[in-house]
């Protein structure tokens, strides 16, 4: 059966014709012949856009959402807010969804918990099933986020990840790991570090990063930058 | 169904590799994979938990082998045909069968922007009472379902305790097989890290798993 289905797989992208109706031959490396991959999905593509499933203009909309609208940036926004506004900080704890609501930006496919890291608690967010994570206020998930490594040792050996990010915690500090094995989404609030007390909330925003929003790493203090 | 996608507590999988400033997408079949995935979920015949199933039911070598959005190409394709958007001779010939329908697209640019910005919510407003309170013990069931299930391997038989409840949703394992929503409370219960994994682990830490009213029973 399942030489069957490689079977047709490859038959798809060898079936492939070359006219492009949309004019998005883009690949950078036009020197390689393109992937066994490339053509099968555009040769899927074209099949369910002249089968009427799927508006072209649907596809470069989603693609363009997730490469330059919907991202970290979201949830960063978020983060500050709560560490700005301890009135904002109570409604998250409350409702997440509600509150990043506020913000204009929506929950999906299920419901939001914001889980509050301290000096004594970490949290640290996982899904060992897939990879499931607040996609509509972090964007999708980085690879890593999605593999098998980050995926079968964080539950057995979270300090251990954690170091191999660069994060050493204290024995004293307690971890706490959220396996998204459900429709509920887990969205870290990092520690608000030292050094930040006089920024704004754009100011703040900007030292966020996701993996202090996935709770892999600490948001660093401004003078030493923000990114990760 | 203890498959490969199960993989909590697993050895064996190599350090994490972290790539700095990563793009979303990585090659442009993989944006529109994401895409097409993404653009036939509105007007699909099956659920987010036929979804998830249609990844785990990928034979696990293959699984490991793939990278993610070849995984999510492979599902789109057999979801596609088994529900009989498009035929397997389609599939191999790329084109329309002679004389078959057309379809009207269920998403289009404008909505895009919308849906992104208007999510619907899976939970359900509770329709029965819960069976556990926040703070009662109780022991994740050592059931084996050959189906599609969300208790992970690693929990079975430990016991932990209600931390919160999330709510009612549909049941998975019986959702996706069309044996009916069997909708019931689904609750974060905290396992203490020593439960799970021995005395090798630290006292003070936990994992706190989603879990279905189904996969527990009182301890």
């Amino acid at each position: 059966m399942e030489a069957t289905r490689r079977g047709f797989l490859t038959a798809a992208g060898a079936a492939m014709t070359h006219h492009d109706p949309h004019g998005e031959d883009h690949d950078d490396d036009h020197q390689e012949a393109p992937s066994d991959l490339t053509l099968r999905v555009k040769a899927l593509e074209s099949l369910l856009v002249e089968k009427g499933l799927v508006d072209p203009a649907a596809l470069d909309a989603l693609v363009d959402t997730y490469e330059h609208k919907i991202g970290p940036h979201y949830g960063a926004r978020v983060v500050a807010r709560a560490w700005a506004d301890p009135a904002y900080r109570k409604r998250l704890q409350a409702d997440a969804a509600a509150a990043v609501g506020e913000l204009g930006y929506a929950v999906q496919h299920g419901n939001l918990l914001v889980v509050e890291n301290g000096p004594q608690l970490h949290n640290l967010v996982v899904c060992t099933l897939c990879s499931y994570y607040p996609v509509s206020i972090l964007g999708l998930p980085p690879v890593w986020y999605k593999s098998a490594a980050y995926r079968s040792r964080t539950v057995i050996d979270p300090r251990g990840v954690l170091r191999e990010f660069g994060l050493e915690l204290a024995e004293d500090v307690e971890v706490r790991v959220w396996d998204s094995t459900a429709d509920q989404r887990y969205l870290v609030l990092p520690e608000r570090p030292p050094g930040s007390e006089r920024l704004g909330e754009e100011a703040l925003a900007a030292l966020v990063t996701r993996d202090a929003m996935i709770g892999v790493a600490k948001v660093k203090p401004p003078h030493t930058g923000g990114a990760a | 169904m203890n498959g490969i996608h199960d993989m909590g507590g697993m050895h064996g999988m190599g350090p994490i590799q972290y790539e700095k400033n990563e793009p979303v997408f990585h090659a442009r079949w993989e944006a529109r994979t994401y895409a097409l995935n993404a653009a036939i979920r509105p007007g699909r015949k099956w659920g987010i938990d036929a979804s998830r199933y249609g990844i785990e039911i990928i034979p696990a070598a293959d699984y490991l082998r793939m990278s993610y959005y070849e995984r999510w190409f492979t599902r789109l394709v057999e979801m596609l045909a088994k529900h009989g958007l498009v035929t397997r001779a389609e599939i191999e010939s790329g084109k329309p069968a002679p004389g078959s329908p057309k379809a009207t697209p269920a998403l289009t640019a404008g909505m895009v922007g919308r849906r992104a910005a208007s999510g619907a919510p899976a939970r359900q407003a509770p329709s029965s009472p819960s069976r556990f309170k926040v703070g009662r013990r109780v022991r994740a069931r050592n059931i084996h379902p050959a189906g599609h299930t969300r208790l992970p391997r690693y929990a079975r038989g430990r016991v932990g305790k209600i931390a919160r409840d999330h709510g009612v949703y549909a049941f998975p394992d019986t959702s996706v097989h069309s044996l009916g929503e069997k909708r019931q409370h689904v609750y974060s219960v905290r396992f203490a890290a020593r439960e799970l994994w021995g005395e090798s682990a630290s006292p003070r830490d936990s994992v706190y798993i989603d879990m279905w009213e189904d996969y527990l029973e009182r301890a």
